[in-house]
């Protein structure tokens, strides 16, 4: 009689333990890989990928205040403005350091600064997914 | 710095990098993510001419 219980209590210990359990690691790279793009894949030791997406970002952003694209601020009041922060602020300490060099504070209306405002955009979005996937890297989920 | 980009040279400088960096998180293996990015770019290129092509018609 005792050993479907033993049974029961081994499965429902391997229920209650997760697949992937969460480390140090496994917070500390997405928080690197926010702040300095492609951060969090070189601190895994995937070296090629972080200097790839840290070349990515960087450009993207860079490329996109070159071409006198807006820096949204977090009090911009507008619902879109506060939409427009949460992708710029992706970019971690590429945004901290233009607001601090007040950069892409031009309102520039045409199509090209249009254009530069989406890439700036953008290039925080993916970073977002760039610490996403140094997250599921340090969990081991991903090679 | 200035940056002077033609439509669609922007959307083509985009796609480049959208491409890489989704490449390089969608996939696992080297092999698979160079084909996904690769796979990205052709789409995102493929569907500025289409849009280009559908925008030109609408015109007319």
């Amino acid at each position: 009689m005792a050993k479907p219980t033993l049974d029961k209590d081994k499965k429902n210990a391997a229920t209650l333990e997760p697949e992937y359990p969460l480390t140090t690691l496994a917070v500390v790279a997405p928080i690197v890989g926010w702040l300095i793009p492609g951060g969090g894949h070189i601190l895994l030791k995937r070296y090629v990928r972080g200097i790839l997406l840290m070349v990515s970002v960087a450009a993207m952003f860079a490329i996109g205040l070159g071409m006198q694209g807006r820096i949204y601020k977090p009090n911009g009041g507008d619902i879109l403005d506060i939409l427009g922060f949460v992708g710029d602020v992706g970019s971690g300490a590429l945004y901290f350091l233009a607001r601090i060099m007040d950069w892409g504070d031009a309102l520039a209306a045409n199509a090209v600064a249009d254009y530069g405002k989406t890439f700036v955009i953008v290039a925080g979005l993916l970073n977002f997914i760039a610490a996403a996937d140094a997250h599921h890297i340090a969990l081991g989920k991903k090679p | 710095m200035s940056v002077n980009l033609s439509h669609f040279s922007a959307a083509v400088v985009f796609a480049f990098f959208a491409s890489i960096v989704f490449g390089i998180t969608q996939r696992n293996s080297t092999t698979e993510m160079v084909k996904y990015g690769l796979y990205c770019f052709a789409l995102f290129v493929g569907g500025v001419f289409l849009a280009g092509w559908v925008m030109a018609l609408i015109r007319r």
